[in-house]
């Protein structure tokens, strides 16, 4: 993978943790509809082969020496796309839940509308797809908190098909969660000010594979991201405390 | 509770011993043992003070000097698990950075030797 040379180059990421089953037929997905784009694959030192199932499909990989989780994967991605200097990356998870002929529509919303972050939204007008009914009602529980902290209606706050630009890379470099990264993120980058849009895509059930994401997983998951989200709330306040009397100096 | 008070002291002893014995094998670094060792001799302090513990126990308003033992007891070692929590946070925070920076580095060198093989052959 080359450094960026021309301004507004893409960088498609796909993070992924034991994918062998799914990760070849993403990227030759990804390829047919984003045929120049690079493709980065975070392998999260997966143990069933997805390194070299992704670099028989043509993808470069970032091989991560231990297991970082999501988070530590995505941001480790978002670092080096933000060292060789791209302009924007979309992310793709690499279990075949993100249709990339969605990829266009997310990378034009980020050019066009000058926003930093765009979410794939299947909840959007026009997005369909799969989700369960556990993580349904985790999404509609999400929405009523996030909407009076980000102060306007996000719908698919979960969604992991996201794309960020260069301002929004530079701060994921510094801040990024760890665990259950979509919500927090979103938080993050709307406490500085920083804009998100949806666009409506369809989300698909994984291709190999299973989710992570237990009954009980899901308790602890809605107590984490919750957590996270005050944290960051109540960090960003101080901050804006602190800096208000030079801002008016 | 004089004999609560003596197995506190010999807890405490204890404590002390294992945490100097674990150092002296490099199980423990010697920035770690402080807090062990600091709780450890602030209980055998408390426990051969009956005049020290009751009037603490007087100011917390508990009537029983044993029950403020095991009140301080448990704050100590709150205390001790609550530095401890901050110096894990930070090292899972330095290493999961410097793994991000391994994958980085390694990429970037294999990328090297993939666009410049003549050079590195040539080295």
């Amino acid at each position: 993978m080359k450094p960026a040379l021309e301004p507004n180059q893409l960088l498609i990421l796909i993070p992924a943790f034991n994918e062998s089953g799914a990760i070849s037929s993403v990227i030759q997905e990804v390829r047919a509809v984003m045929p120049e784009a690079p493709i980065l694959v975070v392998d999260d030192a997966s143990t069933d082969g997805t390194n070299q199932s992704a670099r028989s499909a043509g993808a470069d990989v970032l091989r991560l020496p231990y297991h970082l989780g999501l988070g530590g994967g995505v941001q480790a991605g978002y670092k080096l796309a933000y060292e060789l200097g791209y302009e924007y990356v979309i992310r793709v998870d690499g279990d075949g839940q993100h249709d990339p002929k969605y990829i266009p529509a997310l990378l034009e919303t980020l050019r066009e509308t000058g926003c930093h972050m765009v979410i794939g939204s299947r909840f959007q007008n026009g997005g369909s797809g799969y989700t369960n009914s556990l993580r349904a009602v985790g999404i509609w529980f999400f929405r009523l908190v996030l909407r009076p902290i980000l102060g306007k209606p996000v719908r698919d706050p979960t969604s992991g098909f996201v794309g960020v630009n260069r301002q929004a890379l530079q701060v994921f470099t510094g801040s990024f969660p760890l665990e259950y990264p979509e919500i927090e993120a979103l938080v993050v980058l709307q406490r500085k000010r920083f804009q998100f849009q949806e666009v409506p895509c369809r989300m698909r059930p994984r291709k190999a594979g299973r989710s992570t994401i237990t009954a009980v997983k899901s308790l602890y998951y809605i107590f984490h991201v919750l957590l996270g989200v005050f944290i960051n709330v109540l960090k960003f306040e101080r901050r804006r405390r602190k800096d208000s009397p030079r801002e008016e100096e | 509770m004089e004999r609560l008070l003596n197995v506190t002291s010999f807890l405490s002893i204890l404590l002390v011993a294992m945490v100097l014995f674990s150092v002296r094998r490099s199980h423990i670094r010697v920035e770690y043992s402080v807090s062990w060792l600091a709780a450890a001799i602030i209980l055998l302090l408390l426990s051969r003070s009956s005049f020290a513990l009751e009037w603490i126990s007087r100011q917390l308003g508990l009537g029983d000097p044993p029950l403020a033992l095991m009140l301080l007891v448990f704050c100590v070692f709150v205390i001790v698990l609550y530095r401890l929590s901050v110096i894990i946070s930070d090292l899972k925070d330095a290493n999961i950075a410097m793994a991000q920076r391994l994958a980085i580095v390694e990429f970037q060198l294999q990328n090297r030797s993939a666009n410049f093989p003549a050079k590195f052959n040539e080295e």
